[in-house]
């Protein structure tokens, strides 16, 4: 992993963030806890991303919305490392940075919640909250302060329905698997928490539960990118919306300015008479 | 009662087959009293130490979702370098000649994991091949040794006394009561550390019922061996085999239950892609786990020439590590990984050498043993089965 001096921004690629007409305000890249700028990947022929720019910023949910095969899914494993933009810049705090793996992005401090979750079932609650990164005392597992830190946590969080941090995971219901999975990414003391499709699975109740803990995450100061299909849960829980359309991003601002209408139109046609699009970037 | 209940399910679901154990031993009793008596009990640990051995090193593959058919041979082979090296004729000595034959064993673990990980084929088909390889390399080192016959003694005493040797009786209780006693303060210890740090989730007497069934086995165990077991002259004294099998087990169970290796195991067997995802080179850790597999191979190998005073080729390297893999299971280990542990391959390991020793004493013939056998098998998974289908919620 690398990184570079700040870029300089130029009038090509602001970005607008305010709606309606005219040209709006320039953003200043670092204002954002992360940028992407002019992101394409190219899966041999197939063009997944073509030109994205996108910003996040922190405290805030941001709900990444689209059709399938728009590339919502490839946006974010090119954040997190596993496919690397095949052209583009990766912003994190003002500076350039190259992810080649998971590890390097987990580093950065972003964690990615996976739609199948990455759950062991046949672990235990702090067993799955510490994968990968044991707390050791001697070079033996130190048991006891990894089950206090997650039994901390849970009840920081307000995870409230689980009895035991030793049940196993299989035991556990699907909005319960799918907290655990959040609480993971904060316990790594993520900066930025992406997930995908977290409530797509899930009832009424459970989503209900889903969506108050990525709120209680922005108001940690956490930043949030859902990627979400259900238009009711984005306009519930969401600060700001991007819409992708067939590899480009075609919108992104503040959810007050779009509606159900307007983000529909955008995800099926890449276009909508209310909100106008986000000028891209011609090479 | 819900707590009991969950302790029950909880000791990794060994509560059902303890009973069965229990059921085979009181059955066999009623049938020939001389099966509960100190000579036999003493035999029938030295005649389970094969399936014990070789069901743990089963285990570190089973773990992981592979399997190796050619640990069977694979003993063989390493009991045969140790009996050849220390034979008269090239004299080696033993602390050479041994561990030489665990390094092979390793080796042999390391080389066909290799193969499965690295060209990503099946473990069942790459060690099934090995399996059928090693049993013509074994044929070949015996026949190396020129007029064999096809057998090759043990002519080295160490190797000989492995299995057939004893500990004094007095030497037995120390290292019983010294052993039970160390037993004793980590498990109060660790009661003690989780209390104070707040977590109080076990009920106090739990520690205390398990310290005192420890004392009590060990007494028990102690008294059994150092009965005298032959007719005609002094036999007592607790077998060299017994401590090699509880430190194998003490050193297997350390390492999945205390290490990261272990952790890292248990979770590249339950869902191997999110254990990629966390960060863990499952690769090297697969490979970690033939290794741990094949040293506790070579050690089943010289307990097992050991036993035989010889190495022969008539060995059934097949069959043996079939009853590996049954052990286990009868144990609770999950052919699909990601659950089990060393304690598995001892419980399954006497439950077959229990069903082997108390047909023979009852004069079953070969064939209903073999029966039996299978029937036991078959109860193990399918209570195990049920019993774990009752703990997972559905969505």
């Amino acid at each position: 992993m690398t990184t570079t001096p700040e870029p300089p921004v130029s009038d090509a690629s602001a970005m607008t963030s305010a709606p309606s007409g005219g040209s709006g305000v320039h953003v200043i890249d670092g204002d954002h806890l992360l940028s992407l700028r002019a992101i394409t990947k190219d899966f041999g022929p197939v063009q997944a991303l073509k030109h994205v720019d996108l910003d996040i910023p922190a405290g805030q949910v941001t709900a990444l919305i689209g059709d399938n095969g728009a590339g919502k899914s490839v946006l974010i494993k090119t954040i997190s490392g596993i496919y690397p933009p095949s052209s583009g810049q990766i912003i994190w705090k003002g500076r350039e940075v190259h992810a080649h793996a998971p590890r390097d992005s987990s580093e950065l401090g972003i964690a990615t919640v996976y739609q199948d979750l990455a759950l062991c079932d046949n672990l235990d609650i702090v067993q799955n909250m510490y994968l990968g990164r044991e707390e050791t005392k001697f070079g033996q597992l130190d048991e006891i302060k990894m089950e206090l830190a997650t039994k901390d946590l849970l009840k920081d969080l307000a995870v409230s329905t689980v009895k035991s941090v030793r049940q196993l995971v299989s035991s556990l219901s699907g909005g319960q698997r799918q907290a655990i999975a959040v609480a993971r990414a904060v316990m790594r003391d993520s900066e930025l928490v992406i997930m995908d499709e977290p409530t797509a699975a899930l009832g009424v109740s459970q989503t209900a539960q889903v969506l108050q803990l990525v709120r209680r995450l922005a108001d940690r100061g956490i930043a949030v990118l859902l990627i979400s299909h259900n238009l009711n849960d984005v306009f519930s829980v969401a600060d700001r919306i991007a819409v992708m359309h067939l590899g480009t991003l075609v919108s992104q601002g503040p959810i007050i300015n779009y509606d159900t209408a307007s983000a529909v139109e955008m995800i099926t046609t890449g276009a909508s008479s209310r909100v106008p699009s986000t000028p891209s970037v011609v090479d | 009662m819900k707590q009991f209940r969950r302790l029950w399910q909880g000791e990794s679901g060994l509560g059902p087959i303890l009973i069965g154990l229990i059921a085979l031993v009181v059955y066999f009793q009623i049938r020939n009293s001389v099966f509960l008596s100190a000579g036999n009990i003493t035999n029938l640990f030295i005649q389970s130490t094969i399936f014990i051995l070789l069901g743990m090193a089963e285990i570190w593959v089973l773990l992981m979702g592979d399997i190796d058919l050619s640990i069977g041979f694979s003993a063989g082979i390493g009991g045969a370098i140790a009996v050849i090296l220390t034979s008269t004729q090239h004299h080696w000595p033993f602390w050479i000649a041994l561990p030489l034959a665990l390094v092979g064993c390793t080796l042999i673990s390391i080389i066909f994991g290799t193969i499965v990980i690295r060209l990503r084929l099946p473990s069942f088909i790459v060690t099934l091949a090995g399996q059928i390889g090693l049993a013509g390399v074994l044929l070949f080192l015996i026949d190396s040794q020129g007029n064999s016959g096809g057998s090759l003694p043990v002519q080295e005493k160490v190797l000989y006394n492995l299995v057939n040797g004893n500990f004094t009786p007095v030497t037995t209780w120390i290292m019983i009561m010294a052993a039970v006693g160390l037993l004793s303060v980590l498990i109060l210890r660790s009661d003690r550390r989780r209390r104070t740090a707040g977590l109080e989730d076990r009920p106090m007497w739990l520690a205390i019922v398990k310290v005192a069934l420890l004392v009590g086995a060990g007494v028990a165990l102690a008294l059994i061996f150092d009965t005298n077991r032959s007719t005609f002259t002094t036999l007592d004294g607790m077998p060299f085999a017994i401590p090699i099998d509880v430190g194998v087990l003490a050193a297997g169970t350390y390492i999945l239950t205390k290490t990261k290796i272990g952790r890292y195991i248990y979770a590249i067997g339950g869902n191997t892609e999110a254990a990629r995802r966390a960060g863990i080179n499952v690769n090297r850790y697969r490979l970690m786990a033939f290794a741990f597999s094949g040293f506790t191979t070579g050690v089943a190998g010289l307990l097992y020439v050991s036993r035989l005073n010889g190495i022969s080729t008539g060995i059934e390297g097949g069959t043996y590590v079939l009853y590996a893999v049954a052990a286990a299971v009868i144990g609770g280990t999950s052919l699909f990984g990601g659950r089990g542990k060393m304690i598995h391959a001892v419980i399954g390991g006497l439950v077959i050498a229990i069903i082997d020793n108390g047909m023979a004493l009852i004069n079953v013939s070969a064939s209903g043993l073999e029966m039996v056998t299978a029937l036991v098998l078959l109860a193990a998974v399918v209570v195990d089965a049920l019993a774990r289908r009752g703990s997972t919620t559905n969505g």
